[in-house]
C-alpha cells in the first residue's frame, strides 16, 4: 500500500490522535506551569513547613518514574474514592511530573537575580509580594524561558505515556493502526514525524518568539 | 481500601527479582549510550560537514520524539528488515540509542568547554593528538561531563518501565501482572514507586559525591 493510500484510509484516525495529543499537551502544560510556580516559590519560602512540603513534592515526583505515577493515579486513586477519567488522569500526572522539574527552573531563575535588585526594591519600600511580581519575576521569566522550551519538549514526549491508560492520543492510534494493518513503518513512522514536527516547529519557534518579544519589552534588543 | 501487609510480604520477592532486571537493563542501556554518545560526538567533531549535519539532525529527531514510540518503532520495524529482536535486545538498544543522543550533547559541550589554551599548550609541547586527548583534554572534559552523565543515568533508570510495553519483565510489568492477578493494585504500584525512590535518590547523591571527589582529585 502506497503511503498516500495509507493516509487516505487512516489519515482521519491519525489526525484525531494528533488532536488528543495537542489537548493533552496544552492541559498538562497548564498544570505544570501552575505547579512549578507554586512549588518553586514554596521551596524559597522562609516558612519551614511550606519549604518542606515543596522539597518532598519535588523529590517524590522526580524520584519515581512517570509511568509509575500515571498508573498510580489511574489505578490506585480510585481505591481511595477518587476516580478520574483516563484523559484527566493522563494530563494531571504528566503535568504534576513535569511541574516538579519546572519548580527547580523557577527556583534557579529567581535565585539568579542579583542581590542588588532585591535590595533596591526593598529600599523603595515595595511590599514583598509587589517586589516579587514587578521586579524579580519579570527578570526571572526571561532567564528561564529557554530551559522551559526544553522542558516543554520533554512534556510533549511524556504525553505518549498516557496511551498506556487508553487515552486515544497519537501514540495510541499508531499502535492501533499497526495492529490492524501490520505496517509498522508507516504507522509508527508517521507518528514519529508528527511528534518531531510538533516539538521542533511548534514549541521551539514559540519559545524563540517569546524570548524575542520579552527581550524587546525589556529593552534588550 | 486499606494496606495489607501479608500481601505486601507475599509479593515483595517477585518485585525484588524484577528490580534486578530493571537495574540490569539500566546498566546495559547506559553502557550502550556511553559508547554511542562518544561515537556521535566524535563524528560531529572530526567528520565532514555533511556527516556532521546528518548526525546533528538524527540527534534532534531522537531527542524530540517519545521514547515509547521509539521502542515500538524498533521492535516492530526491525523484523521488516529480517531482524527479529527479542524484547530485551530491542528495549535495551532503544534505551541506549535514545540516551546516546543526550550523552553526545553532554560530551560535545564539555569538550568545547576545555579552554583553547589547553589545546595550544599541547601543540606547543609537541604532544601527539592521542596524548592531547587522553592526558590533557579528556580528564578536564570529564569533570564537566560527569554531572550531566549522572543525571542521564538516573533518568534512564526511571525510563526503564517503558520497556514493559514490549514485554520486558522489569518492575512495572511484574507489578501490573501481580495487580491483575490478585485485583489489588495498591500494594504493587506503591511498592514500585518506593523501590524507584530507593534506587534513584541514593544514585543521585552518589553522583554528586563522585563529582566532588573528581573535582578534588583533578584539583579544580
Amino acid at each position: 500500500m502506497a503511503i498516500w493510500d495509507f493516509l487516505q484510509v487512516y489519515g482521519v484516525q491519525i489526525a484525531r490522535g494528533t488532536l488528543v495529543t495537542c489537548a493533552q499537551f496544552l492541559t498538562a502544560t497548564m498544570v505544570a506551569l501552575v505547579v512549578a510556580l507554586f512549588v518553586g516559590l514554596g521551596k524559597l519560602s522562609t516558612n519551614p513547613l511550606i519549604r518542606g512540603v515543596s522539597v518532598i513534592y519535588i523529590e517524590l515526583f522526580r524520584g519515581t518514574s512517570l509511568l509509575v505515577q500515571v498508573f498510580w493515579i489511574f489505578f490506585v486513586l480510585p481505591l481511595f474514592g477518587i476516580t478520574l477519567s483516563p484523559f484527566t488522569a493522563g494530563f494531571l500526572s504528566v503535568g504534576l511530573n513535569i511541574g516538579a522539574y519546572g519548580a527547580e527552573l523557577v527556583r534557579g531563575a529567581i535565585q539568579s537575580i542579583p542581590r542588588g535588585q532585591w535590595e533596591a526594591a526593598t529600599a523603595i519600600s515595595l511590599s514583598p509580594a509587589r517586589r516579587m511580581r514587578r521586579i524579580i519575576m519579570p527578570q526571572a521569566f526571561s532567564i528561564m524561558l529557554a530551559p522551559w522550551g526544553n522542558l516543554l519538549i520533554e512534556l510533549l514526549k511524556s504525553t505518549a505515556v498516557v496511551s498506556l491508560i487508553s487515552v486515544k492520543d497519537l501514540m495510541f492510534q499508531a499502535k492501533q493502526i499497526n495492529s490492524l494493518t501490520y505496517m509498522p513503518i508507516q504507522a509508527f513512522g508517521i507518528a514519529l514525524i508528527i511528534y518531531y514536527v510538533m516539538s521542533r516547529a511548534m514549541i521551539t519557534s514559540l519559545v524563540r518568539w517569546l524570548e524575542h518579544s520579552v527581550a524587546q519589552r525589556q529593552g534588550r534588543v | 481500601m486499606e494496606w495489607k501487609w501479608g500481601f505486601t510480604w507475599e509479593i515483595l520477592p517477585s518485585l525484588l527479582w524484577a528490580t534486578k532486571n530493571t537495574i540490569l537493563a539500566t546498566i546495559a542501556g547506559y553502557i550502550l549510550a556511553m559508547i554511542g554518545g562518544l561515537v556521535f560526538a566524535l563524528m560531529q567533531r572530526t567528520g565532514s560537514k555533511l556527516l556532521g549535519s546528518i548526525i546533528r539532525e538524527f540527534i534532534d529527531i531522537v531527542r524530540s520524539t517519545p521514547l515509547l514510540l521509539q521502542i515500538f518503532f524498533l521492535y516492530y520495524v526491525a523484523p521488516e528488515f529480517g531482524l527479529r529482536l527479542s524484547p530485551w535486545v530491542a528495549g535495551i538498544s532503544t534505551l541506549g540509542l535514545h540516551y546516546s543522543a543526550y550523552l553526545s550533547e553532554v560530551y560535545r559541550s564539555s569538550l568545547d568547554a576545555v579552554p583553547r589554551g589547553q589545546w595550544e599548550a599541547c601543540r606547543a609541547l609537541n604532544l601527539s593528538s592521542r596524548d592531547t586527548y587522553i592526558r590533557i583534554v579528556i580528564p578536564q572534559a570529564l569533570a564537566t561531563a560527569l554531572p550531566g552523565m549522572g543525571n542521564y543515568l538516573v533518568s534512564m533508570l526511571k525510563d526503564t518501565p517503558m520497556l514493559s510495553v514490549i514485554g520486558v519483565a522489569e518492575l512495572m510489568l511484574t507489578a501490573n501482572a501481580i495487580g491483575s492477578e490478585h485485583y489489588r493494585y495498591l500494594e504493587p504500584f506503591t511498592l514500585v514507586g518506593i523501590i524507584f525512590l530507593l534506587l534513584s535518590l541514593p544514585a543521585a547523591s552518589l553522583v554528586k559525591l563522585l563529582e566532588n571527589r573528581l573535582k578534588t582529585v583533578l584539583g579544580l
